[in-house]
């Protein structure tokens, strides 16, 4: 068997695929932050709970009512989308114009009952959910094996990634979007619905996290406290990138999978530590970040 | 023509606002410590020493929300460092003094604060919190791996020893007046150095940063010194809780720690002094409470529901909503 570094070449590839997989789930997580962030300037703590939801919803549709797979990749995100929509109406649009300090604790807080009650009702050890029958199998490449269900997860992770750019930044909705970036009181003067734009956006960058965890449900343990952990890794990965742009955040996400896979390889007890690092080495040499604009 | 008289009249009526102000403070603070020192004889002096120990966690996070507008996200983290060194010396070196195990405790959450400090000071407000929390979980990471810290079952059966030497602190009552002497010790600190000039810029700080660059002030090093203080005295807070409990924990690294000392500053007023005293024994009283009942696996999603409640509805928390009751109706 051929060797790379010292290490045997299908080994590395394995870590490196599950590295852009990861990375893949990054990207999804803080390209949804970065789109609430851009007209809400809130960062929502509640993410990874929204992800975790769009995980659960798809087992729990399965289990209680035999929805497959295909639907709840619909359907999961647009049940979560609308709780975050509601979420947006009832409770963040009271604190608008305060310190963002305060959405931040108020998401943290939803993010903690969201956790709380499910893990009171379901528990915390994992829940299963089977891989629709299509994926059971894979590629047989030169250097590696790769499961059809991975490529699927990278495939339509790029394809929601690709989508979402491409809607921001080249369509009417998106110019909007962009618009109310800049200036919300402006466009609102414009006749605008400014109010509704923020419901939906939140409710979009919400739809991402809970798509994501869709993908997540067949190969990730299935748990009330799965998005707690990832959610600070995204953290990480959102400043290390800088909320900038869209793309950023995407190029980001990709790129600390892919680190982090290699350090799983030649340094496993230091992977779960090594985003953050980058985080404080980026800090250091370049604090906007490195896509950032903002001082 | 009655218009100087006019502004002695407010300028005098300002300054009884004050004075009476300042005589209301000083009789609660005097009863409110002589509840502290007679409470052990009503009230298990163990569960008074916990809500001690994270009242003067909660004074200590606040000296940086509270009074510099900084809201740090992984606060937990130099009260797990405190009680871990603290912890680790006392077990290990039966040598050693407590208040040394102590002092040697806090001095690594404060070299960690300089850190943090350095770090996270490059950017600002939430992006503050996330990369707080984000340092929290590397220092996390680095507990659950080091060998000294026993993992995931945590240190046991740390020795309370001797207090300077020859005061036994395994009786609880000796344990509870050396805490309430911490404690009391770190509130004054911070009462200190939030009167001082020093303080007057961190609030300065906290209500325009850009005015107080303009004025001329190195707002980074205020920051950093206001950060490194507060990382000390939660390390403080750790160390003691570590002697009190004999145990360390990941418990304490972990973000929901983080979490819960800003609920305690938030629930009880932040930027009042006495707020996170009384947030503190909110909060470990409800929790205590509840793990008695039937709500007992309920704990966090009540805590969630405060946040949002908190947040939503009165964010000058218990004591800062007193505060305007009482300036409202009692003149």
């Amino acid at each position: 068997m051929s060797m790379i570094l010292g290490v045997p070449a299908a080994v590395l590839f394995g870590q490196l695929l599950l590295g852009i997989i990861n990375g893949a789930f990054y990207a999804l997580l803080s390209l949804g932050l970065a789109v609430i962030f851009g007209l809400l300037k809130i960062i929502n703590f509640a993410h990874g709970a929204m992800y975790m939801l769009g995980a659960m919803v798809t087992v729990i549709m399965f289990d209680a009512m035999g929805i497959n797979y295909w639907v709840a990749l619909v359907l999961a995100p647009l049940v979560v989308g609308c709780f975050g929509v509601l979420l947006e109406y009832f409770l963040l649009r009271r604190i608008t114009g305060q310190d963002h300090i305060y959405s931040l604790l108020l998401t943290f807080g939803v993010a903690l009952m969201i956790q709380g009650i499910l893990t009171n009702i379901f528990g915390v050890s994992g829940m299963r959910y089977s891989m629709p029958e299509i994926f059971q199998g894979g590629f047989k490449l030169d250097f590696m094996f790769l499961p059809y269900y991975r490529a699927w997860v990278i495939f339509m992770a790029l394809l929601v990634c690709f989508g979402t750019w491409f809607m921001i930044e080249k369509t009417k909705l998106g110019s909007y979007l962009r618009a109310g970036t800049e200036d919300a009181q402006l466009m609102q003067g414009f006749g605008i619905n400014v109010p509704l734009l923020i419901s939906l956006t939140y409710g979009f960058g919400v739809m991402i996290a809970a798509f994501a965890g869709v993908l997540a449900a067949p190969i990730y343990s299935v748990n009330p406290v799965m998005g707690s952990n990832i959610l600070i890794v995204v953290f990480a990965v959102v400043v290390i990138g800088g909320m900038g742009s869209i793309a950023g955040a995407i190029i980001t996400g990709l790129l600390m999978g892919v680190i982090e896979g290699f350090t799983k390889v030649f340094y496993p007890e230091f992977s779960s530590a090594v985003i953050f690092l980058v985080m404080v080495v980026v800090l250091l040499i370049r604090p906007s970040g490195l896509f950032g604009k903002e001082a | 023509m009655d218009h100087p008289v006019n502004q002695t009249n407010i300028q005098q009526a300002m300054l009884d606002q004050q004075k009476s102000d300042q005589r209301r403070k000083h009789i609660l603070n005097l009863v409110l410590l002589a509840l502290l020192l007679i409470a052990p004889a009503v009230i298990y002096p163990v569960f008074l020493m916990k809500i001690l120990c994270f009242a003067l966690f909660a004074v200590a996070f606040n000296l940086l929300l509270g009074f510099t507008g900084l809201l740090s996200f992984g606060h937990a983290a130099f009260l797990a460092t405190g009680s871990y060194t603290t912890g680790y010396l006392l077990s290990n070196y039966s040598g050693l003094t407590t208040e040394m195990g102590i002092i040697v405790g806090t001095a690594a959450a404060t070299v960690l604060g300089v850190l943090f400090a350095l770090v996270a000071i490059r950017r600002q407000g939430i992006y503050f919190a996330m990369i707080t929390l984000a340092l929290a979980q590397l220092v996390y990471f680095m507990f659950v791996q080091a060998p000294f810290t026993g993992g995931e079952d945590g240190m046991h059966g740390v020795p309370r020893g001797h207090l300077f030497g020859f005061i036994d602190l395994e009786n609880n009552l000796a344990m509870y007046y050396f805490v309430l002497a911490v404690f009391l010790g770190g509130y004054l600190l911070v009462q200190r150095v939030v009167g001082s000039p020093f303080g007057q810029v961190l609030k300065a700080i906290k209500q325009n940063e850009p005015r107080a660059v303009s004025l001329g002030y190195n707002v980074n090093q205020y920051k950093v010194l206001a950060f490194v203080m507060s990382a000390g005295l939660a390390g403080l807070a750790g160390s003691v809780k570590t002697v009190v409990f004999q145990l360390a924990s990941l418990n304490d690294a972990h973000w929901h720690m983080s979490g819960e000392v800003i609920l305690m500053t938030l629930l009880g007023g932040t930027g009042t002094l006495l707020g996170p005293v009384v947030g503190a024994t909110f909060v470990v009283n409800l929790e205590y409470q509840l793990s008695q009942g039937p709500l007992g696996d309920w704990v966090d999603p009540i805590l969630g529901a405060i946040f949002v409640l908190t947040v939503i509805a009165f964010r000058s928390g218990i004591v800062g909503e007193i505060q305007k009751f009482v300036r409202k109706n009692m003149g």
